[in-house]
């Protein structure tokens, strides 16, 4: 899910290129099979949108490959809230594609994916409205020549979709400027005594990480402009594990860690237990235990895999065992030494050590906890 | 049925012909409105509607005011109240509106179904013949469920939730209406149905009778591909009541005339009631049938209950959708997302106008994207949650539950016969001899009687129904057995009516009870209120029950963080195995259960007990002794843990409950080994934890000194040990306020120890001595509080070897100490001495005070008078226990008698110590 893009090949000048240029021949064979009503300034019809990222066949034989692997009705919920010139807000902890996904709506709804603003603490206004080149405003005076504007100032002038990454990062002051962007539809410019109106078609994609704390939570009259997605973790443990072992293999090849390929076992477990705390239930749903503070993503997943790989290969005999990967786990639960110690002794007294052919982990998580 | 042209069923095709035969889907809103449309426009002069004929003589109450639905039409075997049938009609379902059309109109209204007197008798023949799901241990509310599935949910076609019972030669029935919605290419047959008859029906405006027509065209070509769309049993049980329907509908035709005739049934028999058949082959089918006594009456029903998961077989996701469809005349999804942010806007959630606008029109945008005519269900939750519950599934749980499926509860007028629960109460009342009195009498059960015991078990049972006709009494005769129970008895005539009440829950008091104890377990919010319900269920003896509050035991345990709510918990758990091992029910999961939060209380106790204040680790030190002792009897409970074969399956649970007693010996001997294991390996875990406890830093004083008292019982520590921990304690390091909650912890409950342990003994006074005088002010409440408790001979006792001095001599822990101790322990190196004696007698210093003495008590002194010459060089012999000797008095004025005399000392007292003091 986080990496499906390792699964297309590159365009040899780019890293990485935009999704709009990757997929570029998809993009134009759903335009020209397309005959559904489109929105004003919309590339593809919605259901077509729909089709582009949940993946298809065409009449003409084209095969549309799936770009998100997730239920199908967040997806539609999400093409219906941009057709309805609502602005978009995908929710969902670490590693659960939400830039992947808004990179790809831009790209299917305004064959543009790169009119973005990365949220970080230190975003400032000018990155949201517009600023100024100052060799140009000292020069003339404030005119349009010297206004240097914003992604989402551009996409309301082009009417196109303009990305919001991380918005709870932004600061808050930040942050509300969009506030009249999202429902007036319109950016003042106060020292040109001019406006800039959002041409039809225009819309915005936000993305922001609901289990972070410390962040800045959106007021709620910026919310109110916001219809919510919330995507998913995996939602089988196979899958999770594809993703899991998939990524820990791209990642181990650039470290240069030996592939262990009998560490599938140890993925699952890992897998696993991230799955069944993360739950509060265990795997046969007959148990149900505490979940920790922790985020337990399918990200978090895959480091303490890496870790277990390069604990087994340098200090190890280069085979991935419960021992390689107990300290990381206890590391990826324990985030509230008080709170969640008891969590994790619980689990491991009453889930981990009941079970069959588990012993090796049991103990080598017992000889981990301090 | 393949003689069965589709035209024939179409009233509009041979108007006058032929009877108006109306095929709905049941509980569908949209086949209610064609249904009135439809019988507005046709006008019958007779209504026929699918259901038991022994309801045509209650069928009148339908029209009363009272009367309002949701509501069922319940028969049940007249001796045999748990064998039943329900009907439920909701207001939307198309019956409900047929038969308040024709009662408004003054119609006569017949049921044309198979009587329920075949239907249970049959019922309960294929249930031998098959599989016993009938008879499976899940208490009435299952049984029931099959039942109303079978009689009710299948004839249109949701087979799949009627389809509890499978065919013996292994076919699975056909769901027709998934048949249909595959062939439109929906995956969902309720989204198909919705669209094309909930959704258009209302608008189909023109032609009241096109939807019928349509739909049994549909049914009747389904009906030829798929045959009946069973496998045998189902085959032969429609063939039976469709025969007797047609019968009926004949009867009608011959009275009123074909064009005066309308029904009302499963659009899955449209097709055969319209077939050309011979009355005889009918009669024929219908010929020896068997037949039960049955009576049948309505009971109020509830939305809930309507709902497919709820486990009654027939029934509908979402009936508060279906309610609002049927209620709505038009802007059904603008009305609908109006309610919702009502809902949340009173569980304090910020929804606004402009989100229900959002809402309504995402909703819309939907339906467009997702190729359907209207918004429906699917859509509309989608909605809410993106716009209105932040893409949150939490408030979405809310307006599922009151909204969707909604809290609609039924009501029947007064008029309508006894519900069966009631007449099961009165059964049992005459069986058990317990009449219903309205004078308070008191009632002593030994529950090793047969009739006591099942006494007991309806008691206990009416009390979970909110039958509050006993209540348990403290016995007369003081015994407090585990094989005695009293009850105070009075019967009100309010009772009466909470008997109709808990009608809802079932039709026998056993199933009654089952049910609405599951559904506590299900809304409990706290660990204690469902154990209190696990120890009700025991006594009650509901084996259905118990293992629905079993999970939500373990559940509730597995999630809640605060110990002392665990700890608060297992006891009444720990009991309760104890209980069960007593009666004999099966208690395996309890005791699996119990060992999970025993196990829980193990690894959280420690980390819950550090930074606590006073009062909290007073509450946490009771925690822990009644864990403590709940340990125990858990460990036992293990090791005496009877095999599987205690765990009988419900229906039988009352021949295994007695059998269990002849058994459990032996039994308890084979499992010996594996038992003690667990039991033992539970008690080693919660022995580690008071350990860590015990000589862990932060924790309390309070708590510690019990930890290390606790241990020193069970022998887990040495005295020495514990007497290194005590010195620890009571070090100069530690606040004299510690120091003495540790003390109170320590010997709360009994100071024997300090009379058996002079090291101990030694190390109190030695602390106690060495208290600053301001810092004493402090510690004095805490520890009278703790001296208090003990028994007057143990603080004789203590108070009396205290005034001997010598303490501590043989344990020289107690040398660095000043005072007393510190001085006997010098004393030791001189000489050995008995333990709690003095170094011999000042004869001087004691001569000095006999004058003062003897005019106190001259007779007295005069007896004393030798003892210094006899006793000169010798530790003297134990004293014989003087009865003068301040058994009356609490015994701490002796021990602080060396650091802040009370005035309450008596003299003598005072002497001694003077005595003392200089030695």
């Amino acid at each position: 899910m986080t990496d499906s893009s390792g699964g297309f090949e590159a365009a040899p000048s780019a890293l990485r290129p935009h999704a709009e240029d990757a997929f570029a021949e998809e993009l134009r064979a759903l335009a020209a099979a397309d005959d559904r009503p489109r929105p004003a300034r919309w590339r593809l019809s919605p259901w077509a949108v729909c089709t582009y990222l949940l993946g298809g066949e065409l009449p003409g034989g084209t095969v549309i490959t799936p770009k998100y692997v997730g239920p199908r009705r967040l997806v539609e919920v999400a093409v219906s809230t941009l057709a309805t010139d609502r602005a978009l807000l995908l929710l969902g902890v670490p590693g659960t594609a939400k830039t992947w996904v808004s990179e790809h709506l831009a790209a299917a709804v305004s064959g543009d994916s790169t009119l973005l603003v990365q949220g970080t603490a230190g975003t400032s206004e000018e990155a949201v409205r517009y600023g100024w080149n100052y060799a140009q405003l000292l020069a003339e005076g404030p005119s349009r020549k010297a206004l240097v504007p914003s992604p989402v100032m551009r996409a309301m002038a082009e009417g196109g979709t303009a990305r919001v990454e991380e918005l709870t990062r932004i600061p808050a002051d930040v942050q509300d400027s969009l506030i009249t962007v999202l429902s007036e539809k319109t950016l003042p410019l106060p020292e040109l005594g001019e406006e800039v109106q959002a041409v039809r078609g225009f819309n915005l994609i936000a993305t922001a990480n609901d289990r972070d704390r410390g962040v800045n939570e959106l007021s709620s009259a910026l919310r109110r402009r916001f219809n919510t997605v919330v995507l998913p973790l995996p939602e089988s443990a196979e899958a999770e594990v594809e993703i899991v072992a998939r990524r820990v293999d791209q990642l181990g090849r650039s470290l240069e860690l030996p592939s262990a390929a009998d560490g599938t076992a140890e993925i699952r477990r890992v897998v696993t237990v991230f799955r069944e705390l993360r739950d509060g239930v265990t795997a046969d749903g007959r148990t149900r235990i505490k979940s920790p503070s922790g985020t337990l993503s399918t990200a978090e997943a895959i480091s303490v895999v890496t870790g277990g790989m390069a604990l087994a290969a340098h200090f190890g005999d280069g085979v991935l065992r419960a021992a390689d990967v107990a300290a990381g786990v206890l590391g990826a639960v324990v985030r509230d030494p008080a709170s969640d110690r008891v969590v994790w002794q619980e689990y491991l007294e009453a889930v981990v050590r009941e079970r069959d052919g588990w012993k090796d982990f049991y103990r080598a998580c017992r000889e981990a906890s301090p | 049925m393949t003689t069965g042209h589709a035209g024939t069923a179409v009233p509009g095709a041979e108007r006058g012909g032929a009877p108006l035969l109306l095929g709905v889907r049941h509980h569908g809103p949209g086949s209610a409105r064609a249904v009135r449309a439809a019988l507005e426009a046709r006008r019958p002069r007779v209504l026929l509607v699918e259901g038991p004929p022994e309801a045509d003589g209650i069928i009148a109450l339908a029209g009363e005011e009272t009367m309002r639905p949701p509501v069922a039409l319940l028969a049940h075997a007249a001796d045999e109240p748990g064998r039943a049938v329900f009907w439920p009609l909701a207001g939307f379902s198309p019956e409900w509106v047929a038969v308040r059309w024709a009662l408004e109109h003054g119609l006569p209204v017949r049921f044309m179904d198979l009587p329920a007197a075949h239907a249970l008798a049959l019922g309960d023949e294929d249930g031998a013949g098959g599989s016993d799901e009938n008879s499976n241990g899940d208490g009435g509310g299952a049984a029931l469920g099959d039942e109303g599935g079978g009689a009710n949910g299948d004839e249109d076609g949701d087979g799949a939730e009627g389809g509890g019972p499978r065919s013996t030669d292994g076919s699975v029935r056909v769901d027709p209406l998934a048949v249909l919605a595959e062939t439109a290419g929906y995956d969902d047959a309720e989204e198909w149905w919705e669209d094309v008859v909930e959704h258009r029906a209302a608008r189909a405006g023109s032609d009241p009778y096109a939807p019928f027509a349509v739909l049994g065209e549909a049914m009747a070509a389904l009906r030829e591909q798929h045959g009946t769309g069973g496998g045998r049993r189902e085959h032969r049980r429609d063939l039976i009541r469709e025969a007797h329907m047609r019968l009926r509908l004949r009867e009608a035709v011959r009275e009123f005339g074909a064009g005066g005739v309308a029904a009302v049934c499963g659009a899955w028999h449209v097709p055969a009631l319209a077939a050309q058949a011979r009355a005889t082959d009918d009669r024929r089918l219908l010929r020896g049938l068997p037949k039960l006594k049955t009576e049948i009456t309505w009971v109020p029903w509830t939305h809930r209950r309507l709902a497919r998961r709820s486990g009654y077989g027939a029934g509908i996701t979402s009936p508060g959708w279906y309610g609002h469809l049927f209620a709505s005349p038009d802007r059904v999804v603008e009305r609908w997302m109006t309610k919702v942010a009502r809902l949340l806007r009173d569980e304090d959630h910020g929804v606004s106008s402009a989100h229900v606008i959002e809402a309504v029109r995402l909703a819309d945008s939907l339906a467009a994207m997702r190729g359907r005519p209207v918004a429906g269900l699917a859509e509309t939750i989608d909605a809410v949650r993106a716009v209105m519950c932040e893409g949150s599934d939490v408030p979405l749980a809310l307006v599922r539950d009151k909204l969707i499926v909604g809290d609609v509860l039924g009501e029947v007028p007064e008029g309508a016969p006894a519900v069966p629960l009631q007449r099961d109460v009165e059964r049992q009342q005459r069986s058990l001899r317990l009449k219903p009195e309205a004078s308070e009498r008191e009632l002593d059960l030994d529950l090793r009687k047969e009739t006591d015991a099942a006494r007991s078990r309806l008691l206990h049972r009416l009390r979970l129904l909110g039958i509050d006709w006993a209540v348990p009494a403290r016995s007369r005769t003081g015994s407090t057995g585990t094989f005695r129970e009293s009850w105070r008895l009075r019967w009100e005539p309010e009772l009466a009516v909470r008997t109709a009440e808990a009608g809802v829950w079932g039709t026998t008091v056993e199933s009654a009870a089952t049910a609405k104890a599951v559904s506590q377990a299900a809304e409990a919010t706290v660990l204690a209120e469902v154990t209190a319900l696990a120890e009700h269920c025991l006594l009650a003896e509901l084996p259905g029950a118990l293992g629905v509050v079993m999970r939500a035991l373990a559940d509730r345990a597995a999630l809640d963080a605060d110990v002392g709510r665990l700890a608060e918990a297992l006891p009444a758990l720990v009991r309760s195995v104890r209980y069960g091992n007593v009666r004999g029910t099966g208690s395996a999961a309890l005791t699996d259960v119990a060992q999970g939060l025993a196990e829980r209380v193990c690894v959280g106790l420690p980390p819950a007990c550090s930074g606590l204040d006073a009062d909290g680790a007073e509450r946490m030190r009771g925690h822990i002794d009644a864990v403590h002792r709940s340990m125990a009897l858990l460990a036992q409970a293990g090791a005496e843990r009877p095999p599987a074969t205690a765990e009988a399956s419900p229906p039988e649970s009352q021949d295994a409950a007695d059998a269990a007693h002849g058994v459990d010996a032996p039994a308890a001997g084979a499992n010996d080994a594996r038992g003690d294991g667990a039991g033992s390996d539970i008690r080693t875990r919660w022995r580690s934890a008071l350990r860590r406890l015990a000589t862990r830093d932060r924790i309390p004083g309070l708590i510690r000194g019990r930890c290390v008292r606790l241990l020193l019982d069970e022998g887990r520590l040495t005295h020495k040990e514990a007497a290194r921990l005590m010195g620890l304690a009571l070090s100069p390091g530690t606040a004299p306020p510690e120091a003495a909650a540790w003390i109170e912890g320590f010997l709360g409950g009994g100071g024997m120890l300090l009379v058996h342990d002079e090291r101990l003994l030694a190390l109190v006074d030695g602390w106690l001595s060495s208290v600053p005088e301001d810092a004493f002010k402090d510690v004095l409440p805490l520890l009278r509080r703790t001296f208090a408790e003990f028994e007057p001979g143990v603080r004789r006792t203590v108070g009396e070897l205290v005034r001997r001095g010598g303490l501590s001599a043989a344990t020289a822990t107690g040398g660095a100490f000043d005072g007393p101790g510190g001085v006997g322990g010098q004393a030791a190196q001189l000489r050995p001495v008995r333990p709690g004696f003095g170094h011999g007698l000042d004869a001087a210093r004691a001569a000095a005070v006999l004058p003062t003495l003897r005019l106190l008590m001259p007779e007295l002194v005069t007896e004393a008078g030798p003892e210094p010459g006899t006793a000169g060089g010798q530790p003297p012999p134990a004293p014989p226990p003087h009865p003068a000797d301040g058994a009356h008095r609490p015994e701490r004025t002796d021990q602080k008698g060396h650091a802040d005399r009370e005035p309450g000392a008596t003299d003598r007292e005072s002497e001694t110590d003077d005595e003392e003091a200089p030695v």
